[in-house]
């Protein structure tokens, strides 16, 4: 456990040396949140529609952008090495990079994203409903990106494919995280959304960190 | 070298097992193979092609565009079953660190990949028809086209990657993951579906089958399992080949000493 | 069931469909095992560079 905290703490000392990373993703959500409208149009009816998909969509974007942190810097300087040559158990050292990685790249977008929805006419509830599905799914980003971020590492034109590898395994998220808030809109039941966010979060936090040192040792050796 | 193998006198199954996971045992063997399931997709193929256009009726409901259903069911059955046999051999390449099973995942990926491109492209042409647009976010064309995301990132991540055991075992994992996360998808497209009242009308409801259709689609799956077969071994051979280079049995292959 | 040619080749007004669907997969399928003959050749042609270059390293070196 100690290690886990240890991990954390440490991750989040070395970003914050280099607060500009952080910042250009979340920079990111709002740019590109703000380009729907400019693309599409300003009819507020039609924002609200897609304001769930927009959001989710740009979120997963913003998260993709941010996972190359988690293990490159590391494995550049021969630090990640190390790290898994410790005798602490490499799985709670994942564990811990990816929640380093959520706290600067996920929570912040579950605050910032209700501001964003205000520019889409989102109601109250819907906000809600958007921050909830926001703070249960982007754990489920920060785990699943570990996966590609591991297998890529050190990969020339890396950050692209690992973007393209993870995609299709953010696609259920993608569905019921955005989906819980159009439900929501239109009067539907909510709880089978939640239902399987949850599923998804905890079947992601049992398996994925092991999946993921596996790929860090096939990247290392 | 080959000789060297062929030392399992015991009744032991792993030391069989293990013998034919050598690539300079399993080249030879493949290539008197190929032409074994050439003969069976020829077989196969004539007899589904001809039960397709000359045994099957009309349809009543989609006319003669419903044929189209006999090249559409196998390469769309095949791109998921290929799929699963992928990543059951990059699984057992990763598990138990044979380079022969992890090159057979790597042969199957491209043919793979082309049954799913072709399931869209004849479930285009199928939709055109039948429903006006080219395209319908159905539950399983877009499960489809996320399998073919699956295939390209694979077939990506290995190209990618320089050393070969590592794309291997990279690949494997990734093929794994997707494996596991198939039905995930599936489940989470065919929810989204019916959540946002997609078109009603969707490909898995066939038209009411003749024992005909049925045998006519049957026909077509087995020639085209024999034909990905047939075109599988072809390719791990060149990849043995390949990867294989510079070992002495390779050298001393006929095709290469003259 | 077909009263003539043609009448095959129209597919009742689906022919457009039909045949590319089926065409398709024909050029495809086809074609997949010649593209993998043609890699197959220029990976024996390498090999049998590579030999002929050892034996002249050899035999320049004897």
């Amino acid at each position: 456990m100690n290690a886990f905290v240890t991990i954390i703490h440490r991750d989040l000392l070395l970003v914050m040396r280099r607060k500009s990373e952080v910042l250009t993703a979340l920079f990111f959500f709002v740019v590109v949140t703000s380009l729907f409208p400019l693309g599409i149009g300003a009819d507020a009816a039609l924002l609200r529609k897609i304001a769930p998909g927009v959001l989710w969509v740009a979120a997963l974007l913003s998260t993709l952008l941010g996972l190359q942190r988690m293990f490159a810097a590391d494995y550049a300087d021969g630090a990640l090495e190390q790290l898994i040559l410790t005798p602490q158990s490499l799985v709670l050292l994942v564990s811990g990079k990816v929640a380093a990685h959520w706290l600067v790249s996920g929570l912040p977008l579950v605050i910032l994203a209700p501001i964003i929805g205000i520019q889409f006419d989102l109601d109250a509830s819907s906000l809600y409903v958007l921050m909830a599905s926001l703070l249960l799914g982007t754990p489920v980003l920060s785990l699943l990106g570990s996966i590609g971020a591991a297998l890529t590492l050190g990969v020339r034109g890396g950050s692209v494919l690992m973007s393209l590898l993870i995609m299709p395994l953010y696609i259920p998220v993608l569905i019921f995280g955005a989906g819980a808030v159009y439900a929501n809109s239109v009067g539907l039941d909510i709880t089978g959304h939640f239902s399987l966010l949850g599923a998804l979060l905890i079947l992601a936090l049992a398996f994925v960190p092991w999946v993921s040192a596996a790929a860090l040792k096939i990247a290392i050796e | 070298m080959s000789k060297v193998n062929n030392f399992s006198t015991t009744n032991s199954h792993w030391i069989n097992w293990f013998k034919w996971s050598s690539p300079s045992t399993f080249y030879p063997v493949a290539g008197k193979l190929i032409p074994v399931f050439w003969i069976l997709t020829a077989i196969f193929g004539i007899a589904g092609l001809w039960v397709s256009f000359f045994v099957a009726p009309v349809d009543a409901v989609q006319g003669q565009g419903y044929r189209i259903i006999f090249v559409h069911v196998p390469v769309s059955w095949m791109s998921m079953l290929i799929y699963l046999v992928m990543a059951a051999w990059a699984g057992i390449g990763l598990i138990f660190n044979t380079r022969l099973s992890s090159m057979m995942a790597q042969a199957l990926a491209p043919i793979g990949a082309w049954m799913a491109f072709l399931s869209l492209w004849t479930g285009a042409f199928w939709g055109k028809p039948m429903w006006g647009t080219w395209w319908v976010w159905d539950a399983r064309l877009t499960s489809e086209l996320i399998l073919l995301f699956l295939y390209l990132g694979f077939i990506a991540l290995q190209a990618s990657i320089e050393n070969p055991r590592r794309a291997d075992k990279a690949g494997a994992i990734l093929a794994l993951v997707g494996a596991v996360n198939v039905p995930i998808i599936y489940f989470s497209v065919k929810w989204w579906n019916t959540l946002h009242q997609g078109a009603s009308v969707s490909l898995t409801k066939a038209p009411a089958m003749a024992q005909t259709m049925l045998w006519g689609m049957l026909l077509m799956v087995l020639c085209f399992w024999m034909y990905t077969i047939a075109v599988s071994l072809m390719r791990v051979r060149t990849l043995i080949l390949e990867r294989e280079a510079h070992s002495d049995w390779v050298r001393q292959l006929n095709e290469v000493k003259q | 069931m077909w009263n003539s040619p043609s009448e095959f080749f129209v597919m009742g007004g689906y022919a457009l469909y039909v045949w590319s669907s089926f065409g398709a997969c024909a050029v495809v399928l086809l074609l997949e095992p010649f593209v993998i003959r043609m890699r197959h050749k220029a990976v024996i042609r390498r090999l049998k560079q590579q030999v002929l270059a050892e034996r002249f390293d050899k035999e320049s070196r004897e």
